[in-house]
């Protein structure tokens, strides 16, 4: 493991084995450019960069960026500079497919998303499905009814969307105005005066301050991102939250939102439709496998590490509908929960249960997720999510 | 110089530096990028920035973000009192010819840190602490000041910096930092030491620490952040135990259980880890560090 990579001879020299290097890296989840690429090798040049201990610390300064980063870059390094003497060829990169705004469970990092065996039958085969990669997969039977084929369309009426649709706008509406700490110029009114529009205007009346003018601090609009737990023990609920998510989306045109089961699915594009109806069923496609398992914790820390950060801030509301009975282990919940935490949003978990008598959130996976949750309510039907009106005032 | 002199060079001014973050320090100075510090409350972070400054010999320009900073807090703010009063005094005499360019000049400018670190003739140290507590806005500043060293006033116009200055950003992990702000700067991730790297940074920082007390205090640490607390004590923390202890006058953490619990004050910080840590506790560690 100590012994440096030897490259093969016909190999160009050093910075193409950085561009491999850096071609490792990225295919390992680190996120780099070209930039990085060149500063790294401005960076060798200033070390001795031919001693690896010397080099193992500068690239970890330049191509690094975070905490985990920087603990799994001992690994990476090792496993592309010190492989043990072996030859490697062709260290000069290949040119990746993926596109990063295109997240898929399927592609996890984890290397298990796939596990219970949920593949995607609606897809067409590429090549690269179930059947064809190698790996630990188990192929589970089971004796109950399948409802991986259900079609939301017989769920949810139009009726259910419309009357969704106004209980969404006025959850919403409540939770819009979030003030701004930061001050702007004021039309009319304001707290605090503008000194600097005051001290201009004054120079027009010879230095006398005729107008005062304010700063304000102004309402900044809430975005709102909802993900929908459709698992099996989620069936009789999803009805109603999928109507209410569907509303969501068609009147607020910064909602965001998300199916999850085995897998996360956005939904976003699918459910502006103009059409209710085209709309559910278009997200009944993507939501193959809706009734099955839930792998919650797994869903949210995808989300967490791929849509959370471009879609969620400071200044959004993330809303969790489910019942957080969860078949992984649940320190995921909490671990995922915690890594959405640190985008600066707020949390709000709707969980169906809670309005029985004597809950208590015992699963496993509820009770890791609670620490991290800023709102805990129940919500069965439409009128309990529009009771949440004044709960959602006060967050 | 290498990361290895500057290691040694940060360590005559009583800072001790691990491998990781020297090379970061290094290769910041060299390749005139910012560096970010991440890691736990009190682990040295902001020291660095100090010592850094005084290691270079040059001026410390420090920010401390909020949320809601702004630019007015941040680069500049015209001097409204001093404008007011000049326009009145020249109202006054009668000369109101030229009076915006006289009130909108160098002179009625406040320079705010980020302004001020691009207008030294030396090279200062710009320290932006918890960066991850200002919001996105204030990133979107900084991101435009960092990437140009420029500072643009409309009344005024550009002012391009005198010197690069050398930027710190410390961030304790409040809030996420944009994958932008990131990729602009070095990264060095500042963890609790080793009991070795405690044990020098103690000497170097209390010198009037006996040796075999100094080993006492540093295994005694070491051992108290495995326990479950709340709030995890790092160096500073260790540095004020020591100097607690002195001033209490122990020689030995075995000797006298009850001034060892009136030190404890130094580390413990939550109700909760005081609670959790009993006298008994207290005492099974100093015996394992004594």
């Amino acid at each position: 493991m100590t012994r440096v990579t030897r490259f093969a001879t016909r190999d160009p020299g050093p910075a193409a084995r950085m561009a491999g290097f850096m071609a490792h890296l990225r295919g390992n989840g680190l996120r780099l450019g070209v930039g990085e690429a060149e500063l790294a090798l401005q960076a060798l040049t200033h070390v001795q960069a031919a001693n690896p201990a010397q080099a193992r610390l500068a690239l970890r300064a330049v191509l690094t960026g975070c905490a985990e980063d920087a603990a799994r870059f001992d690994d990476l390094f090792d496993g592309y500079w010190m492989n043990g003497g072996r030859v490697v060829t062709g260290a000069a990169p290949r040119v990746g497919a993926n596109s990063p705004h295109v997240h898929s469970s399927r592609t996890a990092p984890d290397g298990q998303a796939s596990a219970g065996g949920g593949g995607d039958a609606a897809a067409p085969d590429n090549g690269e499905g179930e059947a064809e990669a190698d790996g630990e997969g188990r192929l589970i039977a089971i004796t109950r009814q399948s409802r991986a084929k259900l079609d939301l369309r017989d769920l949810v009426t139009p009726e259910d969307v419309a009357e969704a649709e106004a209980v969404a706008r006025r959850l919403g509406a409540a939770l819009r105005d979030r003030r701004s700490r930061r001050r702007k110029a004021a039309k009319t009114k304001g707290d605090r005066p503008d000194f600097r529009r005051i001290m201009r205007h004054s120079l027009a009346t010879g230095g006398e301050p005729m107008r005062i003018l304010k700063r304000r601090r102004p309402d900044r609009p809430v975005k709102l991102v909802s993900l929908c737990d459709v698992s099996g023990s989620m069936r009789l609920y999803a009805q109603v939250y999928l109507a209410f998510v569907a509303g969501l989306m068609r009147c607020d045109p910064t909602a965001d939102a998300y199916l999850f089961h085995t897998r996360l699915v956005r939904i976003t594009d699918a459910l502006r439709d103009r059409d209710a109806m085209r709309a559910m069923g278009r997200m009944s496609l993507m939501a193959d496998g809706f009734g099955g398992g839930s792998r919650i914790g797994a869903s949210l820390d995808l989300f967490a590490r791929t849509y959370a950060r471009r879609f969620v801030d400071g200044r959004t509301v993330v809303l969790i509908l489910s019942d957080g009975y969860d078949t992984d282990p649940h320190e995921a919940i909490g671990a995922a929960m915690q890594r959405l935490k640190r985008r600066g949003c707020r949390v709000i978990w709707l969980n169906p249960l809670k309005g029985w008598r004597d809950y208590a959130p015992v699963a496993g996976g509820m009770a890791a997720a609670l620490p991290h949750v800023d709102l805990f309510c129940p919500a069965n039907t439409l009128a309990d999510l529009a009771a949440l009106e004044p709960e959602l005032m006060r967050l | 110089m290498d990361h290895i002199a500057l290691q040694t060079a940060l360590k005559g001014h009583g800072y001790v530096a691990s491998d990781d973050l020297a090379m970061a320090i290094h290769l910041a100075l060299a390749l005139g990028r910012p560096l970010l510090l991440e890691g736990a409350a009190g682990v040295g972070k902001t020291e660095v920035a100090r010592v850094l400054a005084r290691q270079q010999d040059t001026r410390l320009i420090r920010l401390q973000c909020y949320e809601g900073l702004d630019a007015a807090q941040s680069i500049y703010e015209w001097n409204y009192q001093k404008q007011l009063l000049s326009i009145r005094a020249a109202a006054d005499r009668g000369a109101t010819e030229g009076a915006e360019a006289r009130i909108f000049s160098e002179d009625f400018l406040l320079e705010r840190p980020l302004l001020a670190a691009i207008r030294q003739d030396k090279s200062p140290v710009l320290l932006v602490d918890e960066i991850d507590r200002a919001d996105e806005e204030f990133e979107a500043y900084l991101l435009e000041m960092l990437s140009d060293y420029q500072v643009t006033v409309p009344e005024l116009g550009t002012i391009t910096a005198t010197s690069r200055p050398i930027v710190i950003l410390t961030a304790n992990g409040t809030r996420d930092l944009s994958d932008a702000l990131r990729r602009r700067c070095l990264y060095a991730y500042v963890g609790y030491p080793d009991r070795a790297t405690e044990l020098q940074i103690l000497n170097a920082r209390c010198p009037q620490v006996s040796a075999a007390l100094a080993g006492q205090i540093v295994g005694f640490v070491q051992t108290l952040r495995k326990e479950p607390l709340d709030k995890v004590p790092g160096i500073a923390e260790t540095l004020d135990f020591a100097a607690a202890l002195i001033g209490l006058g122990i020689a030995d953490l075995t000797s006298n259980p009850a001034t060892l619990q009136a030190a404890m004050a130094t580390l413990l910080k939550t109700e909760s880890d005081r609670f959790n840590i009993t006298t008994e506790v207290i005492q099974r560690i100093a015996g394992q560090a004594a």
